[in-house]
C-alpha cells in the first residue's frame, strides 16, 4: 500500500506530516511513500532530500490523492480535500471530530476510514502516538521563547559589574505536557519559576521540573484528575475563587504567565482576569496558551499580540508548533509513524484496521461508512496515583512506651521459649540414662554456639560457608573410622566406602573454599 | 592415657571448628578461619586413627588418600558457576556415608549381642566400637537403635535429595517442580511408614524394617526435591546442608561421640539459619517452599499497562558514558550465560572513567545462598563494591543507571505495589526508582515464579535483549 502526504492547504501552515526520516521507517514496514512537490519545503525539508529518501514526488495535490492508500497530514481536511477521499482510503490527521460533524458527515459518506490522531486515548502504550502531547510539549517551549523575546529583561539573576540584575519570575497556570515542558524551559533559562494545576497529584512532577507548585488554601478534597483520563475537569466555585485570590496575590510579583489551562471540549477557563493584568508591572508579558478556546485571560485575542494600556504584553498565538515547522514535523511524523507501526502489526505493508484495539478503536472516527466517535472508554484506565499516606510523627514518649513494650514482649518470649525448652529437657532427663543426656547437653551446647556464630556471617560468604560446612560435616569419617578396626567384612566394606567418600568431601570442600575465599579482593 | 588424648585432641578440634565458622564473618579473618578448620579436621583423622579401636591403618590411609586426591581435582576444575551442583554433589557423600556408618552400627550390635552372649573372649575380639556397645544396657539399646534410625533416615533423605539437587543443578534433570500423582500424600505415607519401621525396628532388632526405612527415607528425599522448582534451589541446597549436618549428629550419638555431636549441630544450625534467610528473603514460610511452588493469588493481578521497549547497545552505552553512579543486579541468568568476566570488565572500564558502580545482591540470586558473590570475586571484581539489598536499596534515587543481568522477581516492583501478586511482601531490589534503568534479557518471558514483571513495562526502562555474555560483548566494543 501506499503512504501519501500532501502539502498542508491552511493558511500559514508550515508542518509536514511525513519527513525523509519516517518515510524510511515506513518503508521497512512495508509500505510505500509519496509526497506532494514541496510539501516539507516550509519545514526545511527538500524534495530532494525525500527522493533520496526513496519517497516518491507527486506533482499535484490531485494526483497525490488519487495516486495512495493511506493520506497522512496535519491539520483537519479541508472541503476539498474531504471529496478527494473514497471508499479504500485511509486519512490519518488531526479531525477535531467534536466540532466538525460535516466533516465526519462527509467521510462517512465516502465511505473512507479516518483517523484523529487529538483521538489517541491517554494511556502510557499510545505515548508514542500521542501527536497533541508532542505538539503541547513545542507549544510549551516556544510559549517561553516568545514570552522572551518580548520580555525586556534577563531570565537569569545576575550580579555583573554594570550592576545586580534580578531574576524573572515566571508563573505557569496548568501543569500538563505544555505547562511542564514550559517549566522546563522557564527554570533551564533561570527564571524563578512557580507553577499551579489543579489536579495537585502534579504537584511532585513540577517540583522534579525544579519549579515551586503554588499550593491553595483549600480544604475540599480535590478529585483526582486521573479519574478523567488524566486532564483537567471543572472545579467547583468554592475552589475557583480560593484559586483566583491566590493569583491575585501573585500578579503584582510575576514577570511572566503562561497559561495553558484547557478542559477537553469546553471554552477555556478564565483564570487571568483584567484587574490582574491591571496589577502586572510594566514590561509584563502574558502569553496564552488557550488562546483558540478563547483564552484563560479575556483581553487575549487569538492568533494577534496585544499591549494593554498599563504595558503588558499578551501573546495570543496559536500557531507555535508551526513556528517551530521542523521540529514539530519531525515529532508529528514519528507519531504518524508509530500509528502506522500498530496498523501494520504484520509488517507487510497491509493496514489491519483493528477495532478491537483500544488505541485504533479510540483514535477511528469513521470507519467503514460508520460514525464511530465518541469512542467507548477505554478499556485500561490510567493508574491513579495514590494519595500519601501521613504517618504520624511519635512522640519520645510515645516511642519509649513502644520500646518498652517490645522489649516486654521480647523478655516473655524468651523466658516462655526458655522455659518450654527446660522443661523438655527435663521430661527427657526422666526417662533417657545419664549416658544419653552427657551426650544431649554436649548436642544442645553445640547447636546454641552454632546458632549465636551463624548469625555473624557475611551475606556475601555463604557460598564459602556452604562449603566449609560441608568440608566439616564429613567429620563423619570419625564414625567410619572407629568401625574399620570390626571383624565383620561387611562392616569394614561399608566403613571403607564412607572413609573414601569422606575423603573427597574433606579435600574437596576446604580447598573449594579456599579457592573461592581468595578471589575476594578488596578494591 | 590414649583415651585421654584422643578426647582433649577432639575438644581442640571442636574449638577450631567454631572458630572457622565464626570466622566467615568477614572476608578477611575468613581466610585465616579455612586453616583453623584444616587444621581441626587433621587434628580429629589423626587422634581418631591412633585412638582406641581404630585397626586397618593400612586400609585407611590410602583411602583418605585416593579420596583426597579426587576431591583436590574436583576443586580444583570446578567452575565458579558451577558450585551449587558441587556443593549438593558433596552433601550427597556425607548423606551416604552416614546411612553406611549407622548400618555399621547395626551390625556391631548384633555381633556385640552375639559376643555377649558367648563370653568376656569373645567381647575383646570386637573393635573398641563394639565392646563399647557391649557393656550397654537394655535401655541404653534401645536409645542407640532409635539414634541410629534417625541417622540412617536423615542420612537416606540427604542422599536422594542431594543427589536429586545435583541433577537439578547441572541441568540433568528438568528444574521444573514435578511429583508423581499422589503429591505429597506420598511423602506422608513414606513418612508414616518409616515411623512404622523404627517402631517394629525397636522390638526386633531386625535388619529388615531398617532396610524399609532406607527406602522409604531414600524416596522422601527423591521426591520431596523433585517436587521443588529452580529458583528455590537455595534454600533446598542450605536444607540439605542442614540434614546433613543433623544426619552427622544423629550418628554421633549412636556412636558416643561428642565431637561428631559437637559439628553436626554446628552445620546443622548453619545450613538450619541460611535456609531461614533465604526464605525470609523471598518472604515464604519454610514450609511453603519445601511444599514446592507459589501459593495461590487473592485476586486478579494488577493490570500491566505501557510496553516494553527495546534499546540496543549503542543506546546502552551512551547512557553509561553520561551516568555518574552504576548500580548492576546480577541474577541467575548472569551465571548462565557464564557473563562474570563482561560484567567485571565492564565495570572495571566504567571505573576507570571515575564512574560510581555498585553491586546490588539479593539474598536469593543465583541458585545457592551467596552465589553472586562468588561469581563477581571469581571475575576479580571488588568485593567492598558488592553491596546487600539492605545496603544498597536507598540508593536507588540517586542512582542513574541500573543495569539488570538475568535477574526477575528479586526486582519485581509487584511485590511492593500489587497486594495481589504471589510475591507480594518479598523485599526487592528498587531499581525502578533509579534514573533509567537498563534490563538485559533472553527474551520477553516471565521469571521463575510465572509472573509479569511491571518493571519492564516502566517508562524508565529500556530492555536489552539477547544473551547477556553477547549483548555485553556488543557493549563492551562501545565503552573504552
Amino acid at each position: 500500500m501506499k503512504i501519501g502526504t500532501p502539502k498542508e492547504v491552511f493558511d500559514g501552515e508550515n508542518r509536514v506530516a511525513m519527513t525523509p526520516d519516517s518515510a524510511k521507517q515506513l518503508m521497512k514496514l512495508g509500505y510505500e511513500c509519496a509526497i506532494e512537490a514541496g510539501a516539507g519545503a516550509n519545514a526545511g525539508f527538500t524534495d530532494a532530500s525525500y527522493e533520496d529518501a526513496g519517497v516518491e514526488v507527486i506533482k499535484t495535490a490531485a494526483g497525490l490523492w488519487k495516486a495512495c492508500d493511506i493520506v497522512a497530514k496535519v491539520r483537519q481536511p479541508d472541503a476539498t480535500e474531504l471529496k478527494r477521499l473514497t471508499s479504500d482510503k485511509t486519512l490519518i490527521s488531526f479531525f477535531n471530530p467534536a466540532g466538525n460533524e460535516e466533516g465526519m458527515e462527509a467521510a462517512k459518506a465516502k465511505g473512507a476510514n479516518v483517523i484523529a490522531m487529538e483521538m489517541v486515548p491517554r494511556i502510557s502504550r499510545a505515548q508514542k502516538m500521542d501527536a497533541l502531547s508532542s505538539m503541547a510539549n513545542i507549544a510549551g517551549y516556544r510559549a517561553v521563547i516568545e514570552a522572551g523575546n518580548n520580555f525586556g529583561r534577563f531570565f537569569t539573576g545576575q550580579v555583573t559589574a554594570a550592576g545586580k540584575v534580578p531574576p524573572a519570575k515566571v508563573l505557569v497556570v496548568g501543569a500538563g505536557v505544555a505547562g511542564l515542558a514550559a517549566i522546563g524551559t522557564s527554570t533551564s533559562l533561570g527564571a524563578i519559576t512557580l507553577a499551579f494545576d489543579v489536579r495537585p497529584e502534579v504537584a511532585e512532577q513540577v517540583e522534579s521540573m525544579g519549579a515551586e507548585f503554588v499550593y491553595l488554601d483549600f480544604e475540599e478534597e480535590q478529585q483526582d484528575g486521573a479519574a478523567t483520563g488524566g486532564y483537567a475537569s471543572v472545579q467547583s466555585e468554592e475552589f475557583r475563587n480560593a484559586q483566583l485570590a491566590k493569583f491575585r496575590e501573585l500578579a503584582p510579583e510575576v514577570d511572566i504567565v503562561i497559561t495553558t489551562a484547557l478542559i477537553p471540549n469546553r471554552e477555556a477557563p478564565e483564570l487571568w482576569t483584567e484587574d490582574m493584568v491591571a496589577m502586572m508591572k510594566p514590561g509584563s508579558v502574558i502569553v496564552d496558551l488557550a488562546a483558540e478556546k478563547g483564552g484563560n485571560c479575556k483581553l487575549t485575542v487569538m492568533d494577534e499580540k496585544i499591549v494593554t494600556e498599563n504595558g503588558v504584553t499578551i501573546v495570543g498565538y496559536t500557531d507555535f508548533p508551526s513556528r517551530m515547522a521542523a521540529q514539530a514535523s519531525t515529532l508529528y511524523a514519528t507519531n504518524i509513524r508509530h500509528m502506522m507501526t500498530d496498523l501494520t502489526p504484520e509488517k507487510d505493508g497491509q493496514v489491519n484496521h483493528d477495532m478491537e484495539d483500544d488505541v485504533i478503536r479510540g483514535a477511528t472516527v469513521t470507519f467503514e461508512g460508520d460514525i464511530t466517535f465518541p469512542p467507548p472508554p477505554p478499556k485500561v484506565q490510567a493508574i491513579a496515583a495514590k494519595p500519601k499516606e501521613v504517618v504520624p510523627e511519635l512522640t519520645p514518649e510515645e516511642k519509649r512506651a513502644a520500646e518498652v513494650a517490645a522489649f516486654k514482649a521480647q523478655t516473655k518470649q524468651q523466658v516462655m521459649l526458655l522455659g518450654g525448652g527446660g522443661a523438655l529437657i527435663l521430661l527427657l532427663g526422666l526417662v533417657a540414662p545419664a549416658s544419653f543426656m552427657q551426650h544431649f547437653i554436649v548436642f544442645v551446647l553445640a547447636c546454641f554456639v552454632g546458632f549465636q556464630v551463624i548469625w555473624g556471617v557475611a551475606h556475601s560468604l555463604h557460598t564459602p560457608l556452604m562449603a566449609v560446612t560441608n568440608a566439616i560435616s564429613s567429620i563423619i569419617i570419625l564414625g567410619a573410622l572407629m568401625q574399620i578396626g570390626s571383624g565383620s567384612f561387611l562392616v569394614i566394606l561399608l566403613a571403607a566406602a564412607s572413609v573414601f567418600m569422606a575423603g573427597i568431601n574433606i579435600f574437596g570442600g576446604f580447598l573449594v573454599t579456599r579457592r573461592m575465599l581468595a578471589m575476594f579482593q578488596k578494591s | 592415657m590414649e583415651f585421654g588424648f584422643t578426647t582433649a585432641a577432639y575438644v581442640v578440634a571442636a574449638v577450631l571448628f567454631i572458630l572457622s565458622l565464626g570466622g566467615l564473618s568477614n572476608q578477611e579473618s575468613a581466610k585465616r578461619a579455612v586453616w583453623y578448620g584444616i587444621t581441626g579436621m587433621a587434628l580429629a583423622v589423626f587422634a581418631t586413627l591412633i585412638g582406641p579401636g581404630s585397626g586397618l591403618w593400612w586400609l585407611s590411609v590410602p583411602l583418605i588418600a585416593a579420596g583426597g586426591w579426587i576431591g583436590y581435582q574436583l576443586a580444583s576444575k570446578v567452575e565458579m558457576t558451577q558450585m551449587p551442583e558441587l556443593v549438593a554433589g558433596m552433601h550427597a557423600l556425607v548423606g551416604l556415608a552416614a546411612v553406611f556408618v549407622g548400618f555399621n552400627a547395626h551390625f556391631e550390635i548384633g555381633n556385640a549381642a552375639a559376643a555377649n552372649a558367648s563370653g568376656m573372649d569373645a567381647v575383646k575380639d570386637l573393635g573398641a566400637f563394639g565392646q563399647l556397645i557391649a557393656k550397654k544396657s537394655a535401655v541404653e539399646i534401645s536409645i542407640l537403635f532409635v539414634e541410629l534410625s534417625l541417622g540412617v533416615w536423615i542420612g537416606a533423605v540427604t542422599f536422594t535429595g542431594s543427589v536429586i539437587a545435583y541433577g537439578k543443578l547441572s541441568g540433568k534433570v528438568s528444574s521444573n517442580a514435578e511429583k508423581l500423582p499422589g503429591g505429597h500424600l506420598l511423602n506422608a505415607g513414606a513418612a508414616a511408614l518409616s515411623l512404622l519401621c523404627l517402631i517394629w525396628y525397636l522390638n526386633t532388632g531386625g535388619i529388615l524394617p531398617l532396610l524399609i526405612l532406607t527406602l522409604a527415607a531414600l524416596f522422601i528425599g527423591y521426591h520431596l526435591i523433585m517436587g521443588i522448582g529452580g529458583a528455590d534451589m537455595p534454600v533446598v541446597v542450605s536444607m540439605l546442608n542442614s540434614y546433613s549436618g543433623w544426619a552427622a549428629a544423629a550418628i554421633g550419638f549412636s556412636l558416643g561421640n561428642d565431637l561428631l555431636i559437637v559439628v553436626g549441630a554446628l552445620v546443622g544450625s548453619s545450613g538450619a539459619i541460611l535456609s531461614y534467610i533465604m526464605c525470609k528473603a523471598m518472604n515464604r514460610s519454610f514450609v511453603s517452599v519445601i511444599l514446592g511452588g507459589f501459593g495461590g493469588t487473592t485476586g486478579p493481578a494488577m493490570e500491566v499497562e505501557g510496553e516494553q521497549v527495546a534499546i540496543e547497545a549503542d543506546g546502552v552505552a551512551a547512557a553509561l558514558d553520561d551516568a555518574d553512579s552504576v548500580v548492576i543486579i546480577p541474577g541467575y541468568g548472569m551465571a548462565v550465560a557464564q557473563a562474570q568476566q563482561n560484567v567485571a570488565e565492564l565495570t572495571r572500564r566504567l571505573r576507570a572513567k571515575g564512574k560510581n558502580v555498585r553491586f546490588a545482591i539479593h539474598p536469593v540470586a543465583g541458585r545457592l545462598p551467596g552465589h553472586m558473590n562468588v561469581l563477581l570475586a571469581e571475575a576479580k571484581v571488588p568485593y567492598d563494591i558488592v553491596l546487600e539489598m539492605d545496603e544498597i536499596n536507598d540508593d536507588f534515587p540517586e542512582t542513574d543507571v541500573a543495569i539488570v543481568i538475568g535477574s526477575n522477581d528479586i526486582v519485581n516492583p509487584a511485590a511492593q505495589e500489587d497486594p495481589n501478586s504471589p510475591i507480594a511482601g518479598m523485599p526487592v531490589l528498587e531499581c525502578w526508582k533509579a534514573k533509567q534503568v537498563f534490563v538485559s534479557k533472553r527474551g520477553q518471558g516471565t521469571g521463575y515464579s510465572g509472573i509479569e514483571n511491571p518493571l519492564f513495562f516502566k517508562e524508565n526502562t529500556r530492555m536489552f535483549y539477547g544473551d547477556a555474555k553477547a549483548s555485553l560483548d556488543k557493549l563492551l566494543t562501545m565503552i573504552d
